[in-house]
């Protein structure tokens, strides 16, 4: 039993690792890391690098092959949407439109370069990398920045959701009833998903969690969902930025783990040829990878650009990093083949804490970079070592 | 008789929760051949790495007293310094530089401050002529081929002045021939007072070659024949390898009707997939019939291989012209999946290069190559996809705490296991066996020939490509015979012989 207990510990070390971390960050700032206001902050600034990590999950999967050029492509698509919604003034929903062919254009060409013609991703995204931020430049004739958006665009990937249920205000604070009637809901979908689970596995014969677990980790997992949505609550209700985020969170945690397309992804990771032999066509899986970054970093990019409101010379700067950061500290493995989603938003949220946390308390810039490094160092030491460990056993 | 030179006493070493080694001695006298033989992970290979410093002094219990003296090696460089010099199964050469550099690798030639390369090449080209080869020493490793590749592991370690030389299942890539000179190089050195230590499963060339045989089973000593005492023929050494008679080494295969020709090719040409003017596989016709196990023996790089993955959804190769019939009709197989499709199975030479993914569980190697059968609407059906791996575990007996296990973690007989059961699952009618039995024990390659037994009675059509003559002897109705991308001989099972099929290979 205690046995049992640690080894869960074990699987979900990152996990205990953000909590503490977000413990220690709100007492070393006296409760100001789990305000409601800073609550929201960590979701909408870091709703891109959520977006862009599943999109380097996947490529990471297939072999450890990372997309350099991510960073880069939010300044130039950026700059073709500002050009297109301010500059002449089109409607909101071509530039969307455009923004999205160009991803659709990029990422079939720089998959057809990776999967067909056999380069190596990170010379063809270290390509991309230096080129697009250049040309995304270049289009902005000498200006740091086109603004503003129009706000109606703005709105729809950072403003808030309205309260539809009129919340009450009590003692001077706003309460918004629509976060808390979505996180109960969402308990309770996740509620059963967890029983009806064991259920099936019962029904069917197999081994099953004992009902004693299962009570535990729903409780868990409700009593943060509630947490959660009480902060919010506070906040001014659910950002849409999160709704994003989660949308593709669950999207992709679908694929990866229920399809066999996202099968796929983790056996060419472990051996390409194997997969090859096996009637599975691992180029166009290859290909598919660096589409779907493309296309996800397009939806990054919409992210970004409604945050500061104007496409910017420097937006997405170290974007490309801050994804690798984020999956490596979730567990995806460096080499391929290994990694889930939700390793990576642990990854992801771990990285943010830390970075609001040190800000809070008025720490350097340089310094936190350090801190950073570090971390991201220690998590992938801490993998392998963990890895040996099991391997031992 | 001899000074003895080695003598190792109660050598015990552990792993966490694995005896590996149990009290084994092992004596070795000076300017003999000694062979170590037995099963897979029996601890041959432990305690060889105990020998040379893999394992430092601690690690283990037990004492190594070479040439009178007891040795405590700390790490490699230790026992070489001693002259005992250890040549590994996987070869450790780089093969982007020159045979001269590798050889001296770690032990270069010249001052301190720069390696004296005229020196180094000519040391090197010295040693290359005492191992027989023509080569300059300034060709790169990866020019020249395996069996090449395995006599500068050699030559290097002469180099290092060794005097008791460990080979580590030398001719397990080398076709026949190589294998033959590499043992009559170590019947030369023998006479010029070299001791070696040989591992090997090859037990023909045990007998061939070796003064004493020490048979290890389970990380104990169990025998230790000599061979101008001892009966050493190969069913003698099994016997103790196995601790059992074998009367048969491979199941008889009872009342299997073979009916109607399942797959036949015609003339098939296949072009090299880099040198496109280069045929690796010219003209070749066959057929396989419905419950008949065909053999295609050749020597390695006969172009068998090459074959059976053209012929395999093109998987391997340009150019590719001739005819492919299955059931009666001819068929284009465009691609893999249309291989699979016409229910052809192509089984590896290589497990772990390019068979199973080895970082992944058994259940997901097992469904790999037909994971359409356990979708809906793309969707796995993780239950059942465990049942079936549960239900392929039992069928094959493959060994293993949980279907959830990484197949890495298995040993060789159990990953031919799983790579069979991957393919049994894609339900093929035509399995194209490459080397089933490579590197697995006694007992496991027992278990795979019954498997096939059981795919004939099935109505399956078995080929079987092997470069062990007795295996191809033993379980083939029919066996064609390969040489140089030709088809050059074809008999029936029955009639065949080792020198009927060598002959056939040496005429053409």
């Amino acid at each position: 039993m205690l046995n049992k207990f640690l080894n869960g510990l074990r699987d979900n070390t990152m996990l205990i690792v953000l909590v503490v971390v977000v413990l220690f960050f709100n007492f070393t700032t006296h409760g100001t890391m789990l305000q409601p206001s800073q609550f929201n902050a960590l979701i909408t600034q870091n709703a891109y690098v959520y977006v862009l990590a599943t999109g380097m999950l996947m490529c990471m999967l297939t072999g450890g092959n990372i997309d350099l050029s991510c960073g880069s492509f939010v300044c130039l698509v950026g700059v073709f949407g500002a050009k297109i919604m301010v500059t002449k003034g089109l409607p909101i929903s071509l530039g969307i439109i455009v923004m999205l062919l160009i991803g659709i254009v990029y990422g079939c060409l720089l998959g057809f370069i990776i999967a067909y013609v056999n380069i190596p991703p990170w010379i063809a995204t270290l390509a991309g990398f230096l080129a697009l931020r250049g040309w995304g430049v270049a289009l902005m004739k000498g200006a740091s920045n086109i603004s503003p958006l129009p706000a109606s665009f703005c709105n729809v990937f950072t403003g808030k959701m309205n309260d539809l249920f009129g919340g009450p205000r009590i003692n001077g604070v706003q309460y918004n009833m629509t976060s808390i009637v979505v996180g109960v809901v969402i308990c309770l979908v996740a509620a059963f998903l967890l029983f009806n689970g064991r259920a099936t596995k019962l029904k069917k014969g197999y081994q099953a969690d004992s009902l004693g677990t299962v009570i535990f980790k729903t409780v868990v997992i409700c009593a943060a969902i509630m947490l959660f949505a009480y902060k919010l609550s506070l906040a001014g209700g659910i950002p849409f930025a999160l709704l994003w985020v989660a949308g593709i969170v669950v999207i992709y945690s679908f694929i990866t783990s229920m399809t066999d397309f996202g099968r796929y992804f983790y056996t060419i990771g472990g051996n390409a040829e194997a997969t090859r032999l096996s009637g599975i066509d691992t180029k166009l899986i290859m290909f598919f990878a660096y589409l779907n970054m493309a296309i996800l970093t397009v939806v990054s990019t919409f992210l970004t650009m409604s945050r500061f409101q104007a496409a910017n010379s420097t937006a997405g700067t170290n974007y490309e990093m801050d994804a690798i950061s984020a999956c490596v500290v979730g567990g995806v493995s460096a080499y391929g083949g290994s990694g889930t989603v939700f390793g990576m938003i642990i990854g992801a949220t771990l990285i943010g804490a830390i970075n609001l946390g040190m800000s809070l308390m008025g720490i350097d810039a340089n310094w936190q970079k350090v801190v950073k490094g570090v971390v991201l160092l220690g998590a992938v030491v801490f993998e392998i070592l963990n890895n040996k460990k099991k391997a031992v056993k | 008789m001899g000074n003895i030179i080695l003598e190792m006493k109660n050598i015990t070493k552990e792993f966490p929760g694995v005896k590996a080694l149990d009290n084994v001695n092992l004596v070795v006298e000076e300017g003999e051949i000694h062979a170590l033989v037995g099963e897979n992970g029996a601890g041959k290979s432990t305690l060889m790495n105990v020998l040379s410093g893999i394992y430092p002094y601690g690690t283990y219990t037990g004492d190594i007293v070479y040439k009178g003296e007891v040795c405590k090696f700390q790490k490699i460089k230790d026992s070489e310094e001693k002259g005992i010099v250890i040549i590994h199964q996987e070869l450790a050469l780089v093969p982007y530089m020159s045979i001269g550099e590798n050889m001296f690798l770690g032990n270069e030639q010249g001052s301190k401050a720069a390696i004296d390369w005229n020196k180094t090449y000519a040391e090197a080209d010295k040693f290359l002529k005492m191992v027989g080869l023509s080569e300059s020493s300034r060709t790169l490793i990866k020019d020249i081929g395996v069996g090449k590749q395995q006599l500068v592991e050699i030559a290097k370690a002469l180099a290092k002045n060794a005097k008791l030389l460990i080979l580590d299942e030398p001719t397990s890539s080398l076709n026949e021939n190589d294998s033959r000179a590499l043992l009559d190089l170590l019947l030369e050195f023998k006479k010029q007072g070299l001791t070696s230590i040989i591992i090997s499963h090859k037990l023909n060339e045990v007998s061939y070659v070796a003064d004493k045989i020490t048979v290890i089973r389970d990380g104990s000593t169990i025998e230790t024949l000599d061979k101008a005492v001892d009966d050493i023929s190969e069913d003698r050494i099994i016997k103790g390898m196995v601790g059992r008679e074998m009367t048969d080494r491979f199941p008889k295969r009872t009342d299997v009707k073979i009916g109607d020709v399942a797959m036949e090719i015609k003339d098939w040409t296949v072009y090299h997939p880099q040198y496109e003017e280069r045929k690796v596989v010219d003209g070749v016709s066959m057929n396989v019939r419905k419950g008949e196990v065909v053999g295609i023996a050749g020597l390695m790089g006969a172009g068998r291989t090459e074959l059976a993955m053209s012929i395999f959804g093109k998987a391997y190769g340009t150019r590719i012209s001739g005819q492919l019939i299955i059931n009666g009709k001819e068929v284009k197989l465009k691609n893999i999946k249309d291989a699979i499709k016409h229910k052809l199975a192509y089984v590896t030479e290589d497990r772990k290069g390019n068979g199973l993914v080895l970082t992944n569980p058994i259940k997901v190697n097992t469904t790999l190559a037909n994971l359409s059968a356990l979708t809906k609407n793309r969707v796995i059906d993780k239950d059942k996809e465990y049942m079936v791996a549960e239900e392929y575990r039992d069928k094959l007996k493959t060994k293993c705490p949980t279907v959830e296990q990484n197949v890495g973690n298995l040993s060789g007989g159990n990953q031919q296991k799983v790579l069979l059961a991957k393919w049994m699952f894609a339900n093929p009618d035509i399995l194209i066996l490459d080397e089933p039995t490579r590197g697995i024990d006694v007992g496991a390659k027992y278990e795979i020939y019954c498997i096939i037994n059981d795919l004939v009675a099935a109505g399956k059509s078995v080929i079987m490509i092997s470069s062990e003559l007795p295996e191809v002897l033993g379980m083939s109705d029919r066996i064609y015979v390969m040489n140089e991308g030709k088809m050059v001989g074809e008999m029936a099972g029955a009639e065949a012989s080792q020198e009927s099929i060598m002959s056939c290979i040496l005429k053409s």
